[in-house]
């Protein structure tokens, strides 16, 4: 089958039933998706399908229809995503394993809401976990980050 | 040598846990610094002035050997050297380096020893000075115990002292000026007129020369980079997806793989049915194992999926079946042959509480067992060849793995070559063995493959080995107004006897980590007691993010607020009173101006107040609490901290608000309870600690008054369980004496 990931099409040959994540992780070699729980509960295997946020291991590779981004994605070291900027300034991470999926949750999440209150903050990031604790700079740098948005 | 090497198989102590008793040895010994482990590999032209420090003409490669489990460490101690080397975080290259002795822990003995941290007496300086001599000669390179600030300090800033003044040296050999007339900055050496030759350009000739070895450390006035906002040197990386950890490694030709444990953990497999399972696509090899099955596939999910299609059969638990067995073993070990310690008697307690005349209180604690879990599921890549073995793993004892797995393979340590790796967490999980174990056991079977096992989260889950689980028993009185006895047994399993039995190296003497955070409170009770009971191995157990202190503190602070409350007093104000030393007064103080205590709040809000000293750090937390129509909602936490000196400001108000969320988080909503012999929870959705709409504002104050330099990693935990009950019981007058506090009260 064929994925776009990223702005590139990819032709692999796996089973319908391979979540996304394993295909971009072992397949392609796309790492900065992180393996995380599996189930959907923390978040960290957060990409975009069409620049929605899906958990990528719940999302059957048959299953995917539209263009994939992953953080790599989403921007590079030399040219930072908005919100990679707030992350980097508000120095979140810690370990950083859960910052991939919380990134590309946020970026989601600010293409629907350009102008969130911090209620909304909390509820779209709260199914993301993070075992650091990192949630208030994670606060501080959406919010940041929805500011540079709206002056872009 | 051998001698050495007898000494670090018997007795290693690890953690911040262990006693060690008699064991003698030479001042020779002591006195010689242990080999630099980078002369092996120097090329010529490679200045390597200690083992820290190598400067080459390509570049300047520092290594940071404590390792990097989110806690900042790499970054910490890049900025110690880069302090007196003058250099500046862009201009560098880290490496973790080879696992070495040169790399031994001059900190964690401190934290080892019976004595309460502020206790500079003889007796305990001694010990410190004997138990620092220990882990010298045994080389104890390990990361734990709050540990790598400490140890690093003087050590590092000396390491990048006497490379700056050798390059000095070197410059002025070269130059013919006088060393007096040079200064340096930015990685060169500046002549009086302004000249700079840069470091690269240096290496070859320092390299000739015998590093300068009298030098003196730079005043706090002339800091550059300690105590200063600083950029975290990974925080690009990790805010790009570009940050690679163990689990993301790819080793030319390696197969993927992953393994189904016993989940009665400890307890052997007795036969398996892979017939299914080995005709799945991708699987090329099903490997039985004397404890469970591993998969080799060329795709991690593909050997996920085949795992669950083989059929097992599992032998009986080594230890009681039923979560009540735990518990009912726990209750029955307050008894004078489980007596582990009595770690303190002030006054007479048994007379005080003979003496009616005054109130008794009474209460019954309970901390349960609970899951590690960093978000970075377990693995390893193990490549076996004829003469040589390559790891590639985040662990925070490296030369113990290599010891253990030479020992496994009949090989030489030294055959053993660990790579360590940036982890996506540890909290005390990266110091156990079973990916490591079980992924050479795997690649043992495929010479010459590099094989990469990772663990399922549900297999993570079931086979950690988590925190003690233990009670408390708490007796008291009070009378005017005022706390007057305060008598506290606390029985635990031993984390520290489950895991240095694990290592085969169990170590004698009381385990200081039972009673920890509740013997040594800083506070002056007139007739106070507290015992320590070690309940018999159940299921296995670990040190877990600050240790002893995360239960015995638990126990000490609510208990105490119990008592306070009967008093009648203001709990702030009874723990000033009772308070017995400056640094543990002024953060309590600290707390009190930060949280505007005794201020008046609205209806069903709360505030609660708790002072743990761990690590050597005393640390007060202030939570405060709403009681809403949806559950309890964690407003604010104010947390004050003395630890004597900042390194690094930004990670440590981000490390020390994580502290307090992985302490109230595991107190909310987390525990390991074990059914038919398996732990019942194995992922998020059963055991998830804090999330974001949760988390309260959390605001930390590093107090920086006592001479002595403490590491933060552990400290903040232990406060937050109790001044969390503590604020739940100002709101609602339920007072919450079991953790976790979700089977009692809800939370939002």
């Amino acid at each position: 089958m064929k994925l776009n990931v990223n702005g590139t099409s990819h032709e692999v040959d796996v089973e319908e039933d391979m979540p996304l994540l394993w295909v971009l992780r072992d397949e392609l070699g796309i790492t900065g998706v992180k393996y995380g729980c599996g189930i959907a509960q923390c978040g960290a295997c957060t990409v975009h399908v069409d620049g929605v946020a899906v958990r990528s291991c719940q999302l059957a590779a048959g299953d995917v229809d539209g263009d994939i981004t992953t953080i790599e994605g989403l921007g590079t070291p030399e040219t930072l995503h908005a919100v990679q900027e707030a992350w980097v300034e508000h120095q979140v991470a810690q370990c950083g394993y859960c910052q991939s999926g919380q990134m590309m949750q946020a970026a989601s999440f600010l293409d629907l809401n350009a102008e969130p209150s911090d209620a909304q903050i909390d509820q779209a990031m709260s199914g993301n976990l993070c075992r650091c604790g990192t949630y208030p700079r994670i606060r501080a740098a959406v919010k940041s980050a929805a500011t540079k948005l709206q002056g872009a | 040598m051998g001698r050495v090497r007898t000494i670090a198989r018997r007795s290693f102590l690890i953690g911040s846990a262990a006693i060690l008793g008699g064991v003698a040895f030479g001042t020779y010994l002591v006195k010689r610094d242990p080999e630099n482990p980078l002369t092996a590999d120097a090329a010529a032209g490679d200045a390597v002035f200690n083992p820290w420090v190598k400067i080459s003409s390509d570049g300047i490669t520092l290594v940071t050997p404590h390792t990097d489990l989110g806690q900042g460490a790499t970054s910490m101690q890049a900025m110690l050297i880069a302090e007196e080397l003058d250099v500046d975080l862009d201009q560098i290259t880290t490496t973790p380096g080879v696992p070495a002795a040169a790399y031994y822990n001059t900190a964690l003995a401190s934290e080892a020893v019976p004595f309460r941290s502020n206790d500079t007496g003889f007796a305990a300086e001694t010990m410190r000075s004997t138990m620092g001599a220990v882990m010298k000669v045994i080389g104890a390179q390990v990361t734990g115990g709050s540990t790598a600030v400490p140890d690093s300090f003087d050590k590092l800033r000396q390491a990048g002292a006497v490379a700056r003044e050798t390059l000095k040296a070197a410059a002025a050999a070269e130059t013919g000026l006088d060393v007096s007339e040079l200064r340096t900055e930015r990685a060169a050496v500046v002549l009086p007129d302004g000249t700079r030759l840069e470091y690269t350009s240096l290496a070859a000739r320092a390299a000739q020369m015998d590093p300068v070895s009298d030098v003196a450390l730079r005043e706090p006035d002339q800091w550059r980079l300690i105590g200063k906002d600083v950029q975290r040197m990974d925080v690009l990386a990790k805010s790009t997806g570009t940050q690679t950890y163990g689990i993301d490694l790819k080793v030319d030709g390696m197969v993927h793989a992953s393994v189904r444990m016993n989940p009665r953990k400890g307890a052997p497999m007795l036969g398996f049915d892979a017939s299914a399972a080995e005709t799945m696509r991708g699987v090329s090899q099903v490997i039985g194992l004397p404890y469970g099955v591993a998969v080799i596939a060329d795709n991690t999910w593909r050997a996920f999926r085949a795992l669950e299609e083989i059929e097992v059969d599992w032998d009986t638990a080594p230890y009681p079946a039923e979560q009540d067995a735990h518990w009912a073993a726990v209750a029955a070990s307050f008894t004078p042959d489980r007596l582990d310690k009595e770690w303190r008697h002030d006054g007479d307690v048994d007379s005080a509480l003979a003496n009616t005349s005054e109130a008794i209180v009474e209460a019954e604690y309970r901390a349960p067992y609970v899951a590690h879990q960093p978000l970075e599921p377990l693995s390893a890549i193990v490549k076996v060849g004829a003469d040589r073995v390559d790891i590639w793993v985040s662990h925070q004892l490296p030369r113990f793995v290599q010891q253990r797995v030479a020992k496994k393979l009949d090989m030489d340590p030294e055959q053993i070559y660990l790579h360590n790796q940036y982890a996506g967490g540890s909290f005390g999980h990266r110091l156990e063995f079973d990916n490591i174990d079980v992924t050479v056991d795997v690649a043992r079977e495929l010479p010459d493959t590099p094989v990469k096992l990772t663990f399922r989260r549900e297999e993570d889950f079931v086979q950690d080995y988590n925190r003690q689980i233990g009670m408390a028993r708490g007796r008291g009185a009070h009378a005017g107004g005022k706390v007057t006895a305060l008598d506290l047994e606390i029985a635990t399993v031993s984390a520290a006897r489950s895991q240095s039995n694990r290592l085969g190296a169990p170590v004698p003497g009381p385990d200081t980590q039972i009673a920890a955070g509740a013997w040594n409170m800083r506070y002056s009770v007139p007739d106070l007691r507290v015992r320590a009971y070690a309940v018999p191995e159940l299921a296995p157990t670990s040190s877990w993010r600050s240790v002893g202190a995360s239960t015995a503190g638990f126990f000490a602070e609510s208990f105490l607020d119990e008592l306070i409350h009967a008093a009648g007093a203001d709990p702030m104000e009874e723990r000033l009173r009772l308070v017995n030393d400056d640094d543990a007064r002024r953060v309590l103080e600290a707390v009190a101006e930060m949280s505007n205590w005794g201020s008046p709040l609205a209806p069903r809000k709360g505030r609660g107040v708790a002072l743990v000293t761990s690590f050597g750090v005393p640390v007060a937390e202030v939570v405060e609490v709403t009681d809403t129509d949806d559950g309890i909602r964690i407003d604010n936490v104010w947390l004050a901290a003395e630890v004597g000196q900042v390194v690094d400001p930004v990670t440590f108000e981000n490390v020390v608000a994580g502290g307090v969320i992985w302490g109230l988080g595991h107190a909310m909503n987390s525990e390991i309870t074990y059914s038919d012999g398996k732990a019942e929870q194995d992922n998020f959705h059963m055991a998830e600690g804090m999330r974001m709409h949760q988390c309260p504002v959390i605001e930390v104050r590093a107090l920086e008054n006592n001479p002595s330099i403490r590491g933060i990693g552990e400290p903040p935990v232990p406060p937050a369980a109790p001044a969390l009950a503590n604020a739940i019981f100002a709101a609602t007058g339920t007072r919450l004496r079991e953790m976790p506090f979700f089977n009692t009260v809800n939370f939002i």
